[in-house]
């Protein structure tokens, strides 16, 4: 997070020098409106997230297998129980959203539900429970946030060195600035995914810490890695809060991944046991 | 007046790890009460689904007095209980003649094909789930606070800031344990 922050001051920082005073205006405007879209989907990014997916939220007799383990399970953590929601999909995949543990959401599929025992079911849930615990929702909204922001920044900056007079500016220093703008994005966007995945081991560690028996986490897991997790609607800005890659393998290479690959999910919960 | 100024910071900083010890050893106190307090939420629970359990079975085997008689005890004495090591201790002791009212089920399958009867065994499984959940916490936030009292640098002011004790983890017996693995055993 810290080195997020520090690339967008830098960013912020360079732009200023380069364009002290011409068009500032607009700038600031764009700048404003960004993090107004930011706030809004901090607070909204829930409800989005699961109108976008279609969910639809069950009570304890709807599913009363379902819903006791989430309650259960958020006694063990002691977190309160958070709304349950099943989505309509044969892929077996589950996600947790909620900015805090007290407005948080976790939803499952079908196929989830169809497919794990109650060991595995378990600590599927267990991991999504994790992600509210460590507040990762909110820190990877926050990272996604900046890398929108760092995104406007170097569009902002591209712009501005193709358009501006140049007769205060030395053309390295332009260069750079042209250097800087195309590769931050995409820097920015590397930095997030490997939040992303980070965070995705620690909900792994939280939610085995959580069941004591990390083999249901780990042997969901398997099970998913063979069935394919990718669901009906293929949506690139939800795919992070997913448990498993809910996007068509093919055209993401590993680097830009949300999550780990499920080997070494398993391999580190596996290996959970038996070192002392 | 350069000795002034470091010896006021170097005040301000000392209070201010101070100040950080003893509320993170009060807000983990704080947790652990809370978490003791879920738990006997959860047994009181089970305890109050006791009466139902009781007369349901009474209704097909009303001559296994002692079985009753028993658990109606344990229930008492488990609902009076105070402090960790006495809830407990009561806790286990109720689990035992749990197992005997339930052995005294298995004999009578009209009782155990009841409606009612299987409703009140589905209760009280997701509530021992829940007491064992509840258990799991509460050892957790204590874990967590006897860990932060002994370890440096916390536990050279822990003594002096009023936390002088660990707390107690919700032990059960070794002889319970089977009991815990399979809180109640309602296999037919």
């Amino acid at each position: 997070m810290m080195l997020f922050l520090v690339f967008v001051a830098a960013l912020i920082y360079l732009f200023s020098y380069l364009f002290a005073g011409k068009s500032s205006g607009v700038f600031y405007g764009g700048l404003i409106g960004s993090t107004i879209y930011v706030i809004v989907a901090y607070y909204s990014g829930s409800k989005m997230a699961l109108a976008m997916n279609r969910a639809q939220e069950i009570q304890k007799k709807d599913n009363p297998r379902l819903y006791r383990m989430v309650e259960n399970l958020a006694i063990t953590e002691g977190l309160p129980t958070p709304k349950v929601y099943i989505m309509n999909d044969p892929a077996p995949n589950a996600f947790a959203t909620g900015r805090d543990p007290r407005s948080s959401v976790v939803c499952v599929t079908t196929g989830l539900l169809e497919l794990m025992n109650d060991k595995e079911l378990e600590g599927v849930l267990a991991h999504e429970l994790g992600h509210i615990k460590n507040y990762d929702i909110r820190v990877t909204m926050i990272a996604f946030a900046l890398t929108v922001v760092i995104s406007f920044i170097a569009d902002m900056i591209l712009r501005f060195t193709i358009f501006s007079d140049r007769e205060n500016n030395s053309p390295a220093t332009l260069l750079l600035g042209i250097f800087a703008a195309i590769l931050a994005p995409i820097v920015a966007t590397f930095i997030q995914l490997a939040i992303s995945r980070r965070r995705e081991y620690l909900a792994d560690a939280t939610g085995a810490l959580a069941t004591r028996y990390p083999e249901g986490l780990a042997s969901a897991l398997e099970k998913i890695g063979k069935a394919g997790s990718a669901t009906k609607v293929q949506n690139s800005s939800t795919a992070h809060l997913f448990f498993a890659n809910p996007l068509k393998k093919g055209s993401i290479s590993n680097l830009f991944s949300t999550h780990p690959p499920i080997k070494d999910r398993v391999a580190r919960l596996r290996s959970m046991g038996t070192h002392a | 007046m350069t000795i002034a100024i470091i010896v006021i910071v170097a005040v301000v900083l000392i209070g201010i790890v101070v100040a950080v010890m003893y509320n993170s050893l009060v807000t983990l106190n704080q947790q652990s009460s809370e978490a003791f307090s879920d738990i006997k939420v959860q047994l009181k629970r089970r305890y109050d689904l006791i009466p139902n359990l009781v007369s349901a079975v009474k209704g097909y085997a009303k001559h296994e007095s002692t079985v009753f008689k028993e658990v109606t005890e344990a229930r008492e004495k488990a609902l009076g209980a105070n402090g960790v090591a006495e809830t407990a201790k009561a806790d286990g002791d109720f689990q035992k003649t749990m197992k005997s009212l339930f052995a005294v089920a298995e004999a009578y399958p009209d009782l155990k094909a009841s409606d009612n009867f299987q409703k009140l065994q589905d209760e009280i499984t997701d509530t021992e789930d829940k007491i064992q959940a509840a258990r799991r916490f509460y050892n957790g936030v204590v874990r967590d606070f006897n860990t932060k009292r002994t370890t440096f640098p916390t536990n050279v002011l822990a003594g002096s800031l009023g936390f002088k004790e660990d707390k107690e983890f919700y032990a059960v017996d070794e002889s319970e344990a089977e009991a815990i693995e399979k809180p109640v055993d309602v296999k037919f």
